[in-house]
């Protein structure tokens, strides 16, 4: 049976209570009347031969040589590929970048490469453990390159690892790892999860330096992106798009690798969290009951194990080598066609649930502004044409936003948290007044490139993710949030959902409409 | 009423036990018969069905998963790679690995992962397994063993393995025909290539490491230490590709598996793609030149070696809160 496509349902007397996920938890919400739920499409079918489309795609690539042909020996290849924040929740070993980079070793080897060097492209994200990079790349890639140092995370802040390239005819600066920058062929694996990932943002914001990431990590490139997903209508698409042209024109020869999951996000027994909820069965019903119970006299620190051990079960729909832009084109298409939804006109009230993770948590905590950025920058953006909700009107969000932070994942926003929203929560006054000092701080730094800390300039990044949503709309109520945190981030916090929609009334008026996006698994709603 | 006939008084001996007549015993034969010779029922000809009837299955289940795991953990320490190569593979599957030791079968039907573990048969030498009815049954029934015949050509063991995996059973093979005396490896034999090609499903190469050091050929009791199974991808038999050439191919992957234990996945994909992988049978020469030989291969050095490095695991991200 074919996969059901996403759709629109309308809100009735015999509509069951809908599934709200809550960080490491989930509830059921009544929502009212009349109210529409966006549900997601459901997950296409995997490829059956993964490891034979992967070698057909590197044969046979787009607008491009096969890659065997652009191999040879005493070559410099570089294999970049996408960190730890992709895929959301990390999926089930074998990782699908395992499997294309053997593919791509595979074919260098035959042709006798010997130089080459494997990176984590992840810009200012922290760095990966030796168990992450394992995941990702396989023990036998990692076993053969990581003890002699050829497999390692890319450096952001290592002036001697970088490059400068020039610049943008916006003037942009393009600085990226000078391994790749120098390499006679940049392989880059990616995984594309949503429609914003991939293409030149692989490379010019992966492998990119603070210098040139900040051309296109600010305010005004986030409010003039309407949205992300939209690549028609993205200021961040067309920066990197830019970016990509100055890398092209220096000489970098980049042979882009994309794959595509479908939204099987859940395994089982908690695959009851992606079912409609007319469809539980028993046992989905039976499963639910016991994991609340169960999860609601678990201590955090236990249900948050729980919840990040979570491997996901969803598997490669399409690859696609090549050409970097033709490439993503495929890419995209595919991706609209696993999460696309046609949701019609606006409403007053957009609700959310927000799962456990984001990709700036994982094996980590979700502190209040990852939920800021989950909340306001990626579940609000995952649209195309106009956002769910109108302008002026209300999001409501349900996360328990915890007061707390990882502290050596996270340190820069403990601070960010404690110095910087005690001030403002004014994207453009927090760009203007304190930026600087948090990226150039010298602590953060060594903590970014010797520790697993965030660069000190990520929790800004996060603030402004959310700029387009705090332009957008009259107001942020957080459902089941500490009211302390919800608070300093600028929101208002309510207790129940009833209590948050009585609240919004006071933005809406007394009839507002409301659309919930039940979400995830992840979509995207086109809204005309 | 005939008269039991008397037993031989033995030294000491003051009861006779009675001894029921016919037909409460076996009937004497009389001295003027000659009897026929019996059908053979051991060796290639024993009759395995009732070993793979649910009863034996499942005593053969919780013999593998209780006595048969415990001793292979404790005396085999396994690591276990590669199982990752498996995903996607489908249906029966024919599995070759190299031969060191008695502990490769039990090692292999261990680290095996489902849906074959419990569907698994074992090709063992009909000469050696199933000499009499009792190391028979015993082989039939612990380890699923069937009778492959080593020692001259014959086509009942080949048909009835054939029969058995279209039938959707895998099969476990060693095709060195037996195990290794000096810890090298010999030439493959053709059998999984020949059952492959017949049956049409695939054969996924194994490497077995360690096992010859434990309990090789010639010890007389085992010595606890460390072993690694390394699994390959599966290889399917191309068109028109002949039994000797295919079993030259599995050799080859073997070869490659053996390659990447003993140094790293990529030297060992790079000496194989120039044709240069070691070859399992080791260096010519005499037998001091080929245990110096076979000393000198080298584990890699390990990163992490405290982590379980069973694949699959998710391994906890450091650091913890």
């Amino acid at each position: 049976m074919s996969p059901r496509p996403g759709f629109v349902l309308e809100v009735d007397r015999s509509t069951p209570p809908t599934l709200f996920m809550h960080g490491n938890g989930y509830r059921l919400e009544h929502l009212p009347v009349g109210s529409r739920i966006v549900y997601p499409p459901e997950p296409l079918p995997v490829v059956r031969d993964i490891d034979g489309a992967i070698r057909d795609a590197l044969l046979h690539p787009v607008d491009s040589d096969p890659l065997p042909a652009l191999l040879f020996p005493g070559m410099r290849l570089t294999i970049a590929f996408d960190d730890i924040s992709l895929p959301l929740p990390p999926m089930r070993r074998p990782d699908v970048r395992q499997r294309v980079i053997e593919a791509v070793l595979d074919l260098a080897a035959e042709a006798g490469v010997d130089d080459v060097h494997l990176i984590a492209a992840l810009a200012l994200h922290r760095r990966m453990t030796e168990a992450e990079l394992r995941h990702a790349v396989g023990d036998r890639v990692y076993d053969a390159f990581a003890p002699r140092g050829l497999l390692y995370n890319f450096d952001a802040e290592d002036p001697d690892a970088l490059a400068s390239l020039g610049e943008t005819s916006q003037g942009e600066e393009v600085e990226i790892s000078k391994r790749a920058a120098e390499s006679d062929l940049l392989v880059y694996v990616n995984i594309n999860l949503v429609a914003m990932d991939g293409g030149h943002k692989s490379t010019a914001t992966g492998l990119a330096s603070y210098r040139s990431l900040r051309h296109h990590h600010n305010v005004r490139t986030m409010q003039h992106s309407r949205s992300f997903m939209d690549q028609h209508r993205s200021e961040l698409h067309s920066s990197n798009w830019r970016m990509g042209e100055v890398i092209r024109n220096a000489g970098v020869k980049i042979f882009q690798i994309e794959t595509t999951l479908n939204n099987d996000t859940f395994p089982k027994p908690f695959d009851f969290l992606q079912k409609r909820e007319w469809e539980w069965s028993l046992r989905d019903r039976s499963s639910y009951l016991a994991s609340t119970k169960a999860l609601a006299r678990t201590p955090d620190r236990v249900r948050r194990s729980i919840f990040q051990s979570v491997l996901a079960p969803h598997n490669m729909t399409g690859v696609n080598a090549g050409d970097v832009e033709a490439v993503h084109e495929l890419t995209t298409a595919k991706v609209m066609e696993q999460q696309l939804v046609h949701v019609e006109g606006q409403a007053d009230i957009l609700t959310l649930g927000l799962p456990h993770i984001c990709p700036y948590n994982v094996h980590s905590v979700m502190n209040p502004i990852l939920v800021m950025c989950t909340g306001l920058g990626y579940f609000f953006n995952l649209y195309r044409r106009r956002p769910l909700v109108r302008e002026g009107g209300v999001l409501i969000v349900s996360h328990p936003t915890p007061w707390a932070f990882h502290p050596v994942h996270h340190p820069s926003y403990i601070d960010f948290f404690e110095e910087v929203l005690t001030e403002t929560t004014d994207p453009l006054e927090i760009e203007k007044t304190y930026e600087q000092s948090f990226a150039e701080d010298e602590w953060y730094r060594h903590l970014y490139r010797t520790s697993y800390a965030y660069h000190g300039v990520h929790p800004f990044y996060m603030w402004y993710w959310g700029a387009h949503a705090l332009q957008h709309l009259g107001g942020v109520i957080i459902v089941g949030g500490d009211a302390k945190a919800v608070r300093r981030l600028g929101f208002k916090p309510a207790t129940t959902m009833g209590d948050a929609l009585e609240m919004a009334s006071d933005v809406v008026g007394r009839d507002p409409s409301l659309t919930h996006f039940h979400c995830p698994p992840l979509m995207l709603a086109e809204v005309t | 009423m005939s008269r039991l006939p008397s037993l031989p008084s033995l030294p000491g001996a003051r009861f006779r036990v009675p001894r029921p007549g016919f037909p409460w015993s076996a009937p004497l034969v009389p001295r003027g018969y000659e009897r026929p010779p019996a059908a053979p029922h051991t060796g290639a000809d024993y009759d395995t069905a009732w070993a793979r009837r649910p009863l034996a299955r499942h005593v053969r289940l919780l013999v593998l998963e209780g006595p048969i795991r415990l001793g292979v953990r404790a005396l085999t320490a396994p690591e276990r790679t590669g199982l990752d190569r498996l995903d996607g593979l489908e249906g029966a599957a024919i599995f070759a690995a190299n031969h060191h030791s008695h502990l490769d079968t039990p090692l292999l039907l261990t680290s095996l992962p489902e849906p074959w573990r419990h569907r698994v048969l074992v090709a063992a030498a009909a000469d050696y397994f199933f000499t009499n009815r009792l190391t028979s049954a015993a082989s039939a029934l612990a380890i699923g063993a069937i009778p492959i015949e080593r020692t001259r050509i014959e086509r009942r063991s080949a048909d009835r393995a054939a029969g058995l995996i279209d039938d959707g059973w895998s099969l476990l093979i060693f095709p060195e025909g037996g195990r290794s005396a000096d810890g090298w490896g010999r030439g493959h034999r053709g059998g999984a290539a020949y059952l492959a090609l017949r049956t049409a499903v695939p054969v996924v190469p194994i490497h077995v490491e360690g096992t010859g050091a434990i309990f090789g050929k010639g010890d007389k009791r085992p010595t606890p230490g460390t072993s690694r199974v390394t699994f390959g991808a599966p290889l399917h038999p191309r068109d028109g590709e002949s039994a000797t050439r295919f079993a030259g191919r599995i050799e080859t992957a073997v070869a490659a598996l053996a390659d990447e234990a003993t140094t790293d996945w990529w030297s060992a994909r790079q000496r194989a793609a120039r044709g240069t992988s070691p070859s399992l049978s080791g260096p010519e020469g005499s037998s001091w030149r080929r245990t110096w030989a076979l000393g000198e291969r080298r584990r890699p050095r390990r990163s992490g070696s405290s982590r379980s490095r069973s694949s699959g695991a998710h391994s906890p991200a450091w650091p913890r809160i």
